[in-house]
């Protein structure tokens, strides 16, 4: 198992690296349209071939990593944030406000985040860069995908309420703020370093999904989700195999991830 | 075999044709949903491809032949000078609630669609002039309606009015079409069921449809309505995609049609309102010939013709496509693509080059954002491509994809744009049909639309000759009237025109009776006389 770790680890942070040094790498600019060379194979000049204007396909995949791989950790880290946030008052206080939060919580797993996703999007400011939009897309993608992680945290909460050295923190007298502040949220650690690790492919899917249908990151900025939409033709794949690599760039990392947690929850 | 087998034969063979023709459930997508139902008020396609499906008019277009049919008028004649027009309806039909049809009903469709306080873009086209209507009624199957000026091709704008009935309490839903709506549900479908009052019979004296409904399935991207198609859950594409007509000539060349350049166009404006929420800079730029003539010089149009549409389309010089043999302007001046040209225009109009940045005479860089709708694969493309062509001359143009209500909120209400690609869909020959775009008071005068008076001199002289060619009947003076509206055009572009995209369509094998033409709605023109057959018929 520890060998494997160290796999991924290292497909991990090559991949990030690379997505990295994307400027460095990319021998064309993400947005440079080669119009001679629309839907070239792969060749010394364009290692994966170019798309339907020409652009680079390597280049693309390399500044479309940048971008989803980046901003989902970010996005991962709001919404463990805001998941703790939620789920320990909710685990701390218990009974009725327990009760009444966990259905608001519902009630927001209930929302339909998607047409959400899609009317805030449209009333972005129109002279928004492509950075920003993806900025803001992955912003709202942690700020509406907390629910689940917040229920998770407070059953752990929960769990650790009545245990001994709460009941004798709170029996020295320890004020509920510290008592969640040094005795809680230290303990609840390996979940939350869990719910966040969990968070992250599910948030490089869920800008994958808004870039299959072309709500995703703004062209011509790359995504791993705006990438992917060469892959709607399904015969051209067949012919241009090469078309799958944000796919497998994205199946990688989404893979590497799921092993850290699997793994990481072994552990704890 | 003797006379009497053979008989037998063949009326064994036709019933079991007619089986296999029966009964069907015709699938096909919509793009978007439909923004209304009254017949009265539509103005996207969607509303259009429902209209159509379920109106009955009183003349209707053959799409092939190019020349009017009788429909719920017998016959129709034209007197005054194409002021005033007399139909004779046919007898004993009935709306698909029960409800009798005759000449109350279309005296009522007429006065609602000229009233002012409806807003109807297809009673633009009937304002030549200002004024009310007469309408007479003579017996129980004659009208006569009168304008106020004489109307141009006054009998085929009868072809997008769909009879609404004026006494039936499902008002708008009550219809004379051969489908009649029976499910909507929002982002999802519309169901369309046959119309057991729909009139017509075919020559065995079956009455028609064939079908006995019609799904639409609202779905915006293109590449899951080709997968559809293949999987055979939809069986007619309209409108499709250049590369994806390749895709499946190759696989089935049987079931993909060209009926060379459409009728419909591409192209892009820039927000000209006065009151939209844009910078004054802003709004001074794109009021400006010279600006929108440079935007224009420098799109190279060739190489969306060629990386976009895969070649099925030619690059469009002004409204009217070259398909459109009367009315097209040969005269036009091509667009050349080139930068050269478009620095020239910009620099005579105070811009500047300030380390590859252009800027205003104010300072400001020329930065703008260009909306168009989400899932349409072929507009994202050619944003993009104009995107990196106005970047060789300086300009930053930002793309926004949006979902299809929202950017029809913004093109038509907020005014929250700044430069929008779209395209025009045109169902008809006739330039009298673009009134309300043409019309600077007309509701899809889109760069600046409802104004209360032309904002600038030549919207005044396009406004004047669409309403002198709208008001005579002579055919030669018509065309020289819209001969010089397409100069006007192409000489301010106050929208940018890329492409004509060619007619491309598909057709499943299943599907009897489609003949696709280039005109709109190309594969289902004839849907009362379509029929599926069986999957052990296919066999």
């Amino acid at each position: 198992m520890k060998y494997v770790r160290v796999v991924v680890i290292t497909v991990v942070a090559a991949i990030f690296c690379a997505a990295l040094a994307a400027s460095t790498l990319a021998p064309a600019n993400y947005a440079t349209q080669f119009r001679e060379n629309p839907n070239s194979p792969p060749s010394h000049r364009f290692l994966l071939g170019t798309d339907e204007l020409g652009r680079d396909r390597f280049s693309r995949v390399l500044f479309g990593s940048r971008v989803s791989l980046l901003l989902a950790p970010a996005a991962a880290a709001i919404s463990t944030l805001l998941a703790a946030l939620v789920g320990t008052v909710m685990g701390y206080l218990g009974g009725t406000w327990e009760k009444m939060m966990m259905a608001a919580v519902d009630l927001f797993l209930s929302l339909p985040w998607l047409f959400l996703l899609i009317t805030i999007r449209a009333l972005l400011p129109l002279d928004l860069s492509p950075i920003m939009s993806v900025i803001v897309t992955f912003t709202l993608l942690g700020l509406l995908g907390w629910a689940a992680s917040a229920r998770v945290i407070c059953a752990g909460v929960r769990a650790l309420r009545h245990s001994g050295f709460m009941i004798n923190a709170r029996a020295l007298g320890c004020h509920p703020r510290r008592l969640i502040a040094v005795q809680l949220l230290p303990n609840m650690r390996p979940i939350l370093a869990a719910q966040f690790l969990t968070s992250i492919p599910v948030f490089i899917l869920a800008e994958a999904n808004l870039g299959m249908l072309g709500l995703g990151v703004s062209e011509p900025l790359p995504s791993l989700g705006g990438l992917m939409r060469e892959l709607e033709n399904i015969s051209a794949i067949a012919v241009q195999p090469w078309r799958l690599a944000p796919l497998i760039v994205l199946v990688a990392c989404v893979s590497a991830f799921q092993i850290l947690v699997s793994g990481r929850e072994v552990n704890s | 075999m003797s006379w009497k087998s053979l008989k037998q034969l063949i009326a064994f063979c036709a019933l079991a044709l007619a089986q296999c023709l029966g009964q069907g459930e015709l699938h096909f997508c919509l793009h978007a949903d439909p923004k209304t139902f009254h017949p009265l008020l539509v103005d996207d396609d969607a509303s259009e491809a429902i209209r159509y499906l379920t109106g009955g008019v009183l003349v209707r277009l053959n799409r092939r032949s190019q020349q009017l049919e009788p429909e719920l008028a017998t016959s129709w004649k034209i007197s005054e000078q194409s002021r005033s027009i007399t139909f004779t309806l046919r007898r004993g039909l009935k709306f698909s609630d029960g409800t009798p049809f005759g000449v109350e009903d279309v005296a009522f469709t007429m006065r609602s669609l000229m009233d002012p306080a409806l807003h109807s873009p297809i009673g633009d086209a009937f304002r030549s002039a200002p004024g009310e209507i007469r309408i007479k009624t003579v017996g129980k199957d004659k009208i006569t309606i009168t304008f106020p000026a004489p109307v141009a091709e006054l009998d085929k704008l009868f072809d997008q009015v769909a009879v609404m009935s004026a006494y039936s309490s499902l008002k708008e839903r009550a219809v004379l079409g051969p489908f009649v709506l029976a499910e909507y549900k929002p982002g999802s479908f519309v169901a369309l069921k046959r119309n057991v009052n729909y009139w017509k019979v075919d020559s065995s004296g079956r009455r028609l449809p064939y079908l006995d409904s019609v799904y639409l399935h609202i779905q915006q991207n293109r590449e899951l309505e080709l997968s559809r198609f293949r999987r055979g859950e939809i069986q007619i594409i309209n409108g499709l995609d250049g590369e994806y007509y390749d895709r499946l000539q190759t696989q089935s060349p049987s079931e993909v049609f060209d009926a060379g350049p459409s009728f419909d166009s591409e192209e892009m404006w820039f927000n000209q309102v006065p009151t939209a929420p844009i910078p004054a800079y802003k709004l001074a730029w794109f009021r400006s010939t010279e600006f929108r003539q440079a935007i224009s010089a420098a799109i190279n149009r060739q190489d969306i013709v060629r990386l976009v549409f895969n070649g099925h389309a030619s690059p469009a010089v002004g409204p009217v496509s070259p398909a459109n043999h009367f009315w097209f302007d040969t005269n036009l001046e091509a667009h050349s693509f080139d930068t050269g040209v478009a620095l020239r225009l910009l620099l005579r109009n105070g811009f500047h080059m300030s380390v590859g940045v252009l800027r205003d005479a104010q300072g400001h860089a020329v930065e703008f954002s260009i909306v168009t709708n989400s899932g349409n694969k072929a507009r994202e493309r050619m944003a993009v491509m104009i995107q990196q062509d106005l970047a060789s001359i300086g300009i930053k143009a930002t793309i926004l994809t949006l979902d299809f209500p929202s950017l029809i909120e913004r093109m038509t209400r907020s005014f929250n744009y700044e430069a929008c690609l779209l395209g025009l869909v045109n169902m008809d020959l006739d330039p009298n049909s673009q009134m309300n775009i043409w019309l600077s008071s007309g509701e899809n005068h889109q760069w600046n639309p409802a104004q209360k008076s032309p904002a600038t001199p030549w919207e005044a002289e396009i406004d004047r000759l669409m309403r002198a060619q709208a008001s005579t009947t002579e055919p030669a003076k018509r065309k020289r009237l819209f001969n010089r509206v397409q100069e006007i055009v192409r000489e301010q572009e106050p929208f940018i025109y890329l492409v004509h995209k060619n007619a491309l369509s598909a057709v499943a094998r299943v599907v009897r009776g489609a003949d696709p033409v280039a005109l709109s709605p190309q594969t289902y023109w004839q849907i009362d006389r379509m029929s599926l057959i069986t999957e052990r018929a296919t066999r």
